[in-house]
């Protein structure tokens, strides 16, 4: 039996990841990703929780479903608007996407 | 006295009617042309001058009542703004003096109006100029038939706007905007002691209503009145009251052009002529005689004494208004002059009143100056409305104002010379004619008053003979300026200008036999007048002294006398034609020393002091947000950067 504190660990590093990711990252692309990372942190979490502390009930894999769906979602209107962007400026870096700020 | 509601709504209806429908002069594509709009004025304005006549018939021929008044009759009175335990009515109020003025503004009017016709023909804006003369009827009306001293206020008003509006008909020319600017300015301000007035009276009399004037017969369904009710406290303290009064005699001095608020007067001849004369001749600047004498009761009650301040304005406004007339060139001007000290006349007369004898505190004796105040109203109405509806009509053929331009003029306008000449006889006061009998009962008053003031206001009434008829000599007399009219002969008018001419003087003719004390007096008995022998030939005499030195100087081809007379006296001359320099002391103290002085460094405090404080709230925040600003990078990774410190803070916190 693997203890909960392996999951736990795996799924930190995978989170902490995400948010320097998410922070440190010039290209959207990449910062898609990053978010992706935090979620799938967060479902690991859910399966986890549900898998050892009760086994019984099914509620925890639920919300990894509706997570995943969610990512899958946001990731194809995320990459729709990068398009778009891409379109407009030729360029999807965070930094370069100035055209709406005061 | 049903009927007498639609006095006021017939010219209203065709103000509206004139003012909203587009009748153009050029006919193209409009309904009606112009003409439409001056037959639809003056025909709804012959509808009310019969009602007026009507009503005047029905009133004096009423039986009176066992004190042998007549009745104050309200056919209507609503409450129309309560405030408190006082309201504001509106209504309609025949008394004697009211339906006086009906008859005078309606005549008046209507002359004018046919008058107008051939005036204004061809004018640019002839229908905008019926729609005000139907304003101002309406207004007028309703500012005589007021039930209460609010409601007189707002058709004070009126009569002002549209006297504003019609003074500066000639929109295009600066003189006419600049006139009308400062009639308005000028009567604004005094109005404001009027309101001042009107409000501590309403405040001390617990009431606006003319409750005091006669026996009030309420027809059914009107609102009464309320009692003026002055606590004997307040009349003890002696003050309040007498104050209230004069603060409303300020603002009637305002409208009757009385010294020093008489500047805008001489100006508002810039309008149509046939404007001057319904106006600012007959029956807008006569306003503030019939406030004085609506409140009399109260005068006389409450303010005896202060009565002295009317007389003493009156009488030297009317000797300034007769000097300056003296040597004015322009006709229009000398006429102006010659209705200030006219007025003047009028308020001398109601100033002269004295309390009566015994148990009565009116008497018609000690009062005569009521009475004939409102008769020298009635007849300086008739002959001044021809005089300068026979102005217009010798403006009409000479195209000037100017006196040099004319003369010899009598061969060319016998009509106008005629009517102009009896109503000049009129007004210099030779017997027979209505302005002798109402001067001279004036005179008569002033003597009983004070001799000072009788010989006083018998100096001005020679003036008047003088000035009339040096004015009368310069136009019909001297010289034939015929290189002037080689090019445009001098004619006489359409009949539309003639015919008002010819009604005017004939009423200038018969007015002074009407037994006018036994329709006003000051109880509302009848009072026989009585010509005071001694005073009567007295001022014939002068009058027609006058006139022969008016002759002997002005009457020749040339004026060899006239000119020493100038040459003797250049100075005095010259302040006299410059009015005294009065206009130039008005402008100086306006902008000297009330906008150099006052204003600006009122108007610098505001912007300095007061804007400065917003503008530096206004500044900081802009500085302020400056500096903070870039915190807002606009940068979402920034933002979750500083999400992540924060949630480590508060994980932190937890923690320990």
């Amino acid at each position: 039996m693997i203890q909960i504190e392996y999951f736990l660990f795996v799924s930190a590093i995978m989170m902490f990841a995400g948010i320097y990711g998410f922070i440190t990252r010039k290209s959207t692309l990449a910062i898609l990703l990053s978010i992706e990372l935090m979620l799938n942190a967060a479902d690991i979490n859910f399966a986890v929780f549900n898998r050892l502390l009760y086994p019984n009930g099914h509620e925890g894999l639920f919300f990894a479903i509706f997570g995943i769906a969610i990512a899958a979602a946001e990731s194809a209107v995320a990459i729709a608007i990068m398009i778009n962007i891409y379109r407009q400026l030729q360029n999807i870096s965070v930094d370069q996407l100035t055209k709406m700020k005061w | 006295m049903e009927h007498t509601i639609f006095i006021l709504l017939l010219p209203l209806f065709s103000f509206l009617l004139i003012g909203v429908i587009d009748m153009d002069i050029t006919k193209t594509g409009k309904v009606w042309s112009h003409k439409a709009a001056g037959l639809i004025g003056t025909s709804s304005l012959a509808v009310v001058t019969l009602l007026s006549y009507l009503t005047a018939y029905e009133y004096f021929t009423a039986e009176r009542l066992t004190d042998g008044t007549f009745a104050t009759i309200v056919p209507y009175n609503f409450t129309w703004l309560p405030l408190g335990t006082l309201h504001f009515d509106l209504g309609i109020l025949l008394d004697p003096i009211s339906v006086m003025m009906l008859v005078v503004i309606s005549t008046v009017s209507l002359m004018v109006h046919l008058y107008s016709f051939g005036y204004m023909n061809g004018e640019k804006g002839f229908q905008r100029y019926y729609a005000f003369l139907s304003l101002f009827t309406m207004s007028m009306l309703g500012l005589v038939l007021a039930t209460n001293i609010f409601q007189m206020y707002l058709f004070w008003e009126l009569v002002g706007v549209s006297s504003y509006l019609l003074i500066g008909f000639y929109y295009t020319s600066p003189a006419a905007i600049a006139a009308s600017k400062k009639a308005f300015i000028v009567t604004r301000f005094a109005d404001m002691f009027f309101l001042v007035g009107i409000l501590i009276f309403g405040y001390f009399a617990e009431s606006f209503s003319f409750s005091f004037s006669g026996t009030i017969q309420l027809a059914e369904g009107a609102a009464a009145f309320q009692t003026v009710n002055i606590s004997k406290e307040v009349a003890a303290a002696g003050f309040l009251i007498p104050t209230a009064l004069v603060l409303m005699f300020i603002g009637g001095a305002g409208k009757s052009a009385m010294f020093p608020l008489h500047i805008w007067l001489p100006d508002a001849m810039e309008g149509p002529t046939p404007v001057s004369a319904l106006i600012h001749a007959a029956t807008m600047v006569v306003a503030g005689v019939f406030q004085i004498a609506r409140m009399f009761p109260m005068w006389m009650e409450y303010a005896p004494d202060s009565l002295s301040i009317v007389v003493w304005v009156g009488a030297l406004t009317a000797f300034y208004a007769a000097a300056v007339a003296c040597v004015q060139t322009d006709i229009k001007r000398v006429l102006a002059f010659s209705t200030i000290s006219q007025i003047a006349f009028m308020m001398v007369a109601l100033g002269a009143c004295l309390p009566g004898h015994g148990d009565h505190l009116i008497d018609n004796h000690s009062s005569l100056g009521y009475m004939a105040s409102m008769f020298h109203l009635f007849t300086h109405a008739m002959f001044k409305a021809c005089l300068f509806l026979g102005a217009g009509c010798i403006i009409h053929a000479v195209h000037s104002n100017e006196m040099s331009d004319m003369g010899g003029l009598r061969k060319y306008m016998p009509i106008t010379h005629a009517t102009f000449l009896i109503s000049c006889l009129a007004i210099a006061g030779i017997p027979g004619l209505s302005g002798f009998f109402s001067k001279d009962e004036i005179i008569t008053a002033c003597f009983a008053y004070s001799p000072l003031l009788g010989w006083w206001m018998t100096v001005v009434a020679a003036m008047t003979a003088f000035y009339m008829f040096r004015l009368y000599y310069g136009i019909f007399w001297g010289k034939d300026n015929s290189e002037a009219y080689a090019h445009h002969t001098p004619h006489e008018a359409s009949w539309t200008m003639t015919v008002p001419l010819i009604v005017l003087s004939l009423i200038t003719i018969v007015g002074g036999w009407i037994p006018f004390g036994h329709l006003v007096s000051a109880t509302g008995q009848a009072y026989d007048i009585h010509l005071n022998t001694q005073v009567a030939v007295t001022s014939s005499v002068i009058a027609i002294v006058a006139i022969g030195l008016a002759t002997w100087i002005f009457a020749g081809k040339q004026q060899p006398i006239a000119q020493k007379m100038y040459a003797a006296a250049p100075r005095l001359h010259r302040w006299a034609y410059k009015r005294f320099y009065l206009d130039e002391v008005y402008q100086f103290v306006t902008h000297r020393i009330i906008f150099r002085r006052i204003s600006s460094p009122i108007a610098r405090f505001d912007r300095r002091v007061i804007d400065g404080f917003f503008d530096f709230l206004a500044w900081g925040t802009h500085r302020t947000a400056a500096l903070i600003r870039n915190f807002q990078s606009g940068n979402v990774q920034h933002y979750a950067f500083a999400f992540l410190l924060g949630a480590l803070l508060l994980l932190l916190l937890m923690i320990f």
